[in-house]
């Protein structure tokens, strides 16, 4: 009981509990996509081999770069991916 | 958890808290009856470590056993036979825990008796987060997990619960707590919410009143709201969605007003007071968490108002020598109603000037005649909200609210020649060939579209109109809340 504090629904529960993914876009075409490097090591490489492979493909790309890891990526840069990308791909593990 | 489970202990039970003198007096009298007596279970609310040189003392200070007992008062005894509660003495009185005990001689040279206090189960909040941890609450919402370190107020906007403001957490303690403010079963269903025609029922209700802050003694004025936002005429699902800027406005007659401290004089429709907060932004919740109408989505308003949070105050009709709202409506002088009106936000018409009621009447004519366009009429309507130094001037010439209402009626006939297309190098208006007569006149309200109340503080030559829809809605719906 005390691992979790419990609320109860107010809603119709039409829809579940978790909040449903965004559906993915249909195509690439025409978007920007953020590659954002989380500061683990070695995600640089796997991010500059995703650039090159998009950008081989016309695609926009845009690159962003979290402090650190370990912290949630800091409200200005969410708030910039939000404005200049539509897709973000980040590297999660080294 | 679990306490229902395992069957009372046989012999003695006697509950205690050392913080209390009685129970600390009765020292002496445990260790007797743990030499002399049936077999002796005490169970400590607050440390487990007293009485001391008592063996088995239980820790009680999650009041399982307690909140299991319905104990009130420290000391109880119980004498528990076959699993059967066979007995039990309250306070201490000598004669009764020997009778309950069936142990002679108790505490020699302790008074006869002497008043116990309060039970830890009696402590403010602990009735609820006992029946929630111990009892047999069952709710039918879905619980939805936080993690413990969350922020819940955040997990709330997190999930759309809210109106763009903070929202009370609905905890199964809170939302019981506010189940209490009526006597209707948490089942009993209100009615189905456009736009999404979910069933309603009181339990969602309540969940949503904790959203918005209410107390539990709202609960009943925010039931009663929602089943007027329910009644078929006014329209709900058209009021939700139009590009209009309206939204219910909640107005609250009756002792119910006075009971729960509603506002009615001074900022009436303003900020600062919890029932008219809480009570209007209840249903506004209703609305968005149950029916599913939000903004940008099925709420179409192209730019809406501040009220769309909440607008809800009650009638000063202590202050008013006029028939209320709701007596005007047939309903009985202690009867309390809830009104749903279709409005938009309030419009101050200031006369400072005025004393006598032709001149008063005219200026509120004059405003009243603009409301959403002065070339708009008969599809309009208002509330007229009459404050107490605009009162006295109607009151001192006697005239009555029908006289003000009749005189109204006859000031804003609209003559047709003013309200034409082009009229006034205004292209805005009435197609001739829409009207009976080009030389007569139009109403600006339809009969039942302007309503006056009284509201307000005492100082000020201020009166105001809320002005709403007089088309696509019942305006207004009226209900008699019941506990």
């Amino acid at each position: 009981m005390s691992d979790v504090q419990i609320v109860l629904d107010p809603t119709s529960e039409l829809s579940p509990v978790a909040r449903p993914k965004l559906a993915r876009p249909a195509s690439l075409e025409g978007l920007t996509l953020g590659l954002l490097d989380i500061s683990k090591r070695r995600g640089d490489v796997f991010l500059d081999r995703l650039d090159e492979l998009l950008q081989a493909r016309g695609l926009k790309v845009r690159r962003y770069r979290k402090p650190k890891f370990s912290i949630v990526a800091p409200v200005e840069l969410r708030q910039q991916i939000r404005d200049e990308c539509q897709v973000v791909i980040e590297g999660l593990a080294d | 958890m679990g306490a229902h489970a395992t069957p009372l202990p046989e012999g003695l039970l006697a509950i205690v808290r050392r913080d209390c003198p009685t129970c600390q007096l009765l020292t002496p009298v445990f260790q007797q009856l743990t030499r002399n007596g049936p077999p002796l279970t005490v169970y400590s609310q607050d440390d487990a470590s007293f009485p001391g040189g008592v063996v088995g003392v239980v820790d009680d200070t999650e009041l399982a056993q307690s909140y299991r007992l319905g104990v009130e008062i420290v000391p109880t005894l119980v004498r528990v036979h076959d699993g059967r509660e066979t007995g039990r003495a309250v306070g201490w009185h000598r004669g009764e825990w020997e009778a309950v005990s069936g142990v002679g001689g108790l505490g020699p040279g302790l008074p006869d008796q002497r008043p116990g206090c309060g039970s830890r189960t009696d402590e403010p909040g602990m009735a609820v987060r006992l029946a929630v941890r111990f009892g047999d609450v069952r709710f039918a919402a879905r619980q939805v997990q936080i993690p413990a370190a969350a922020d819940p107020v955040e997990a709330c906007y997190e999930r759309g619960w809210t109106d763009g403001l903070p929202v009370v957490p609905p905890t199964r303690e809170r939302v019981l707590a506010m189940l209490g403010g009526t006597t209707r079963s948490a089942r009993d269903i209100v009615g189905a919410i456009p736009p999404d025609y979910a069933e309603c029922t009181v339990e969602k209700v309540a969940i949503n009143a904790v959203l918005a802050g209410c107390k539990p003694e709202y609960l009943p004025v925010v039931l009663a709201a929602v089943e007027a936002a329910l009644v078929p005429d006014f329209g709900l699902h058209g009021v939700l969605a139009t590009t209009n800027f309206i939204g219910p406005v909640v107005l609250v007659n009756g002792p119910i007003g006075r009971a729960i401290g509603m506002n009615a004089r001074g900022n009436a429709l303003g900020q600062g007071n919890r029932a008219n907060a809480t009570i209007g932004r209840a249903l506004q919740l209703v609305v968005r968490n149950v029916g599913g109408g939000r903004p940008g989505e099925i709420d179409r308003a192209v730019l809406g108002h501040p009220g769309k949070y909440t607008f809800c105050f009650a009638e000063d009709e202590e202050g008013s020598d006029w028939e209320s709202f709701a007596v005007e409506r047939g309903f009985p002088p202690n009867a309390s109603t809830v009104t749903l009106f279709v409005g938009d936000g309030a419009s101050p018409i200031v006369d400072e000037i005025s004393r006598t009621p032709e001149s008063l009447t005219r200026s509120y004519a004059a405003c009243l005649r603009a409301a959403h366009h002065p070339k708009k009429v008969v599809d309009v309507a208002a509330l007229l909200i009459v404050t107490p130094e605009h009162a006295r001037v109607f009151r001192e010439a006697g005239w009555s609210k029908a006289r003000l209402k009749t005189e109204l009626h006859t000031l804003l006939q609209i003559p047709v020649s003013e309200l034409l297309r082009g009229v006034g190098g205004i292209e805005a208006g009435v197609l001739a060939r829409d009207v009976p007569d080009p030389n007569g006149s139009l109403p600006k309200f339809r009969n039942g579209n302007l309503n006056i109340v009284r509201a307000g503080g005492s100082a000020g030559k201020f009166s105001a109109y809320v002005s709403g829809l007089g088309s696509i809605t019942k305006n207004p719906v009226t209900r008699e809340i019941t506990p």
